[in-house]
């Protein structure tokens, strides 16, 4: 055993974070690896893929405005998800934070049950409920809100209503853990210098859970980027976003190199948003960060 | 009229009473403390009259007017908190300088505020610091600074002074006191710590499962208790189960453990069970024989503590315990037979209460 003062802490933590290396290497690591060595070979679509290389996969995915939709619908798509769990994921977690202790508990059960549901389950109960003939159309056709459906269903709003209600649990909890940190006194501090309870939530407590909203925004927006099902279910096969067309051009059309290409630039452009946006962020906020 | 008043003020948590029928009167440019254990009520009062905390029923007056459901933005008061509440994204400067800001005032003249303020409390210099930069005693510091900076009518403390070590303990009461009488601001404290409230105070409350045992100057309170609770909360002090034999004009004649003391009754009707008590430094050890002294015991523990030495002695009436001034000569051994003496007007009685009020 190694003692406290010991420098040498001897090979007791390789071996220990030996089985999580592992199958961090063989699951992550070594499949992504292969996809980026796959993204540059080359298909035929008489003989498939050949064990040549070049860029041209690249190439095409970047230049055709096919592509370019694609990508910019998924951009938009992450960025209005990311928008709405702030915006409902915020307030959500301040109430449920103030809530008195039995319903405390049954209401985080409630915001954190969309991640207990499979997710094809939960998306076909969405399909149902924005459906044409679904509940949502007709309540408001029956309250004569609307003469005719709305169409919800294959639709960008869809989509963003479903991925901000799956997504939403992972911002309230990242939040939820900032504001557990918050000394409750500093609010009755706030206000016993005269700052109104929305000066109050501006001023003091929203700038200290801001570093809760930026971690919840990321693992919203990675995970909305790169969300297949629910696109695929609600959004049909018309609306596609990356995810879905790397399915496609793999199951598909079966041009594997070009599937791993889209996968590829992906994974690059979500990475490149996510850091620049949270570099960004805590150059802003600088001392509320360490 | 005094500056502010609590009238029959109640808080009831469901079942729980937390506040039971308090009565208090604050004078302007007093310095009050609320003394006495946790639970007992006192940070609830003072949450109270901050406006935290809306009482179940009663009313608060300040300055004559009844603010009993004022919201706590626009009440005005000063008030530092056990934790300091500091706003730890915010520089010193802004922490002192927010609630001038939340009035509107004018960059310039908020600076000028902020230095003053911060001059107050030796901090000059420190302004740009943000708070996670700071000592203990530093955050304290900011704390009474940026309750200060906004000049309010009413000082509100909630055991500010819990946090830091004993040393700077003494220092910041010392400090503290002297800002205050300087600024004549009126000041409320909320504390569980006897010494910090009897140096710091004009007037105790001692609170007691959410009433007021006591309401007294700090030399009154230790010197001439009125309940058991607040004669055992102030001080260390021996308590002697007796019964009133006899109660005369000036004296009642107790008798404890089959020796009977003469203990001054104060006007109170004493009768049947009570309690006398004695301070330990107000009895004293007799060398010379037996002659004179009230009782004699042998010594089971002494203790040095510096200054004084602590003795406890088994006696007749029972464990005294014996504080004696450090005057160069150490006092006779442990195992060792003394005599004690007393003067019969340190002696104080009170009635021993049907649930007795030392838990």
């Amino acid at each position: 055993m190694a003692t406290l003062d010991d420098d040498r802490a001897g090979a007791a933590p390789w071996i220990l974070s030996a089985p999580a290396l592992l199958l961090f290497c063989g699951l992550l690591l070594v499949p992504l690896l292969l996809t980026f060595v796959l993204s540059f070979h080359v298909f035929s679509d008489t003989a498939g893929t050949l064990a040549a290389y070049t860029w041209r996969n690249y190439f095409e995915v970047i230049t055709d405005p096919y592509y370019g939709a694609i990508f910019g619908r998924t951009a938009g798509l992450a960025f209005a998800v990311t928008f709405f769990c702030i915006l409902l994921g915020v307030p959500e977690t301040i109430v449920l934070a103030r809530m008195k202790r039995p319903w405390q508990s049954i209401c985080l059960l409630i915001v954190l049950g969309p991640l207990l549901i499979s997710v094809v389950v939960r998306t076909l109960g969405w399909q149902i409920l924005l459906g044409n003939n679904g509940v949502l159309n007709n309540a408001l056709q029956a309250l004569h809100i609307t003469s005719e459906p709305i169409r919800l269903v294959f639709t960008m709003t869809g989509v963003i209503i479903a991925l901000t209600h799956v997504l939403v649990p992972f911002m309230v909890m990242s939040v939820w853990a900032t504001l557990q940190k918050l000394d409750p006194q500093v609010e009755w501090a706030g206000l016993s210098m005269g700052a109104s309870p929305f000066r109050v939530f501006r001023r003091v407590v929203l700038p200290q859970i801001l570093p809760g909203i930026l971690s919840g925004s990321i693992i919203v927006f990675a995970l909305s980027a790169s969300a297949f099902a629910t696109p695929a279910l609600i959004g049909g096969r018309r609306l596609k976003v990356v995810a879905t067309a790397a399915y496609d051009e793999f199951l598909g059309t079966l041009n594997w190199p070009l599937g791993a290409t889209i996968a590829v630039l992906l994974l690059i452009a979500n990475v490149a948003i996510v850091m620049g946006c949270s570099r960004l962020a805590e150059r802003r906020f600088k001392h509320i960060f360490d | 009229m005094s500056f502010l008043t609590l009238k029959g003020i109640s808080k009831r948590y469901g079942d729980f009473t937390a506040i039971e029928q308090i009565d208090l009167e604050v004078e302007r440019g007093e310095f009050l403390s609320l003394l006495g254990p946790s639970g007992c009520g006192k940070t609830t009062t003072l949450q109270m009259v901050a406006g935290f905390v809306t009482p179940t029923s009663g009313t608060i007056m300040l300055d004559g007017r009844d603010i009993t459901h004022e919201r706590p933005e626009k009440r005005g008061m000063g008030v530092v908190f056990q934790s300091y509440a500091l706003f730890p994204h915010m520089t010193v400067d802004g922490n002192v300088g927010f609630g001038l800001e939340m009035r509107n005032m004018k960059r310039a003249a908020r600076a000028e505020r902020v230095a003053e303020a911060l001059e107050l409390v030796r901090l000059t210099g420190l302004g740009g610091r943000y708070p996670k930069e700071l000592s203990g005693g530093q955050r304290q510091r900011v704390a009474i600074a940026r309750a200060l900076a906004m000049r309010p009518e009413l000082l509100l403390l909630d055991e500010p002074m819990s946090n830091l070590d004993a040393k700077l303990r003494e220092e910041m009461h010392i400090e503290l006191r002297g800002i205050q009488k300087r600024l004549g601001i009126t000041t409320i404290l909320v504390t569980h710590d006897q010494v910090e409230a009897m140096t710091m105070s004009d007037r105790i409350a001692v609170m007691h499962r959410g009433t007021i045992a006591q309401l007294s100057t700090p030399f009154e309170a230790y010197e001439r208790p009125e309940t058991p609770f607040a004669s055992a909360f102030l001080g260390k002090t021996n308590l002697l189960p007796g019964e009133v034999l006899r109660r005369n004009g000036r004296c009642a004649e107790v008798d404890v453990a089959g020796t009977t003391l003469k203990v001054p009754h104060e006007g109170r009707h004493v009768q049947g069970k009570v309690n006398v008590y004695i301070r330990p430094e107000k009895v004293h050890l007799a060398y010379s024989g037996a002659g004179d002294a009230r009782a004699t015991g042998r010594i089971t523990t002494r203790v040095f503590t510096g200054n004084q030495w602590l003795l406890l002695i088994d006696t007749a009436l029972g464990q005294v315990s014996v504080a004696q001034p450090n005057n160069g000569a150490p006092p006779p051994n442990e195992g060792e037979q003394v005599g004690l003496m007393w003067s019969d007007d340190d002696l104080r009685v009170l009635q021993k209460e049907a649930l007795d009020g030392h838990a």
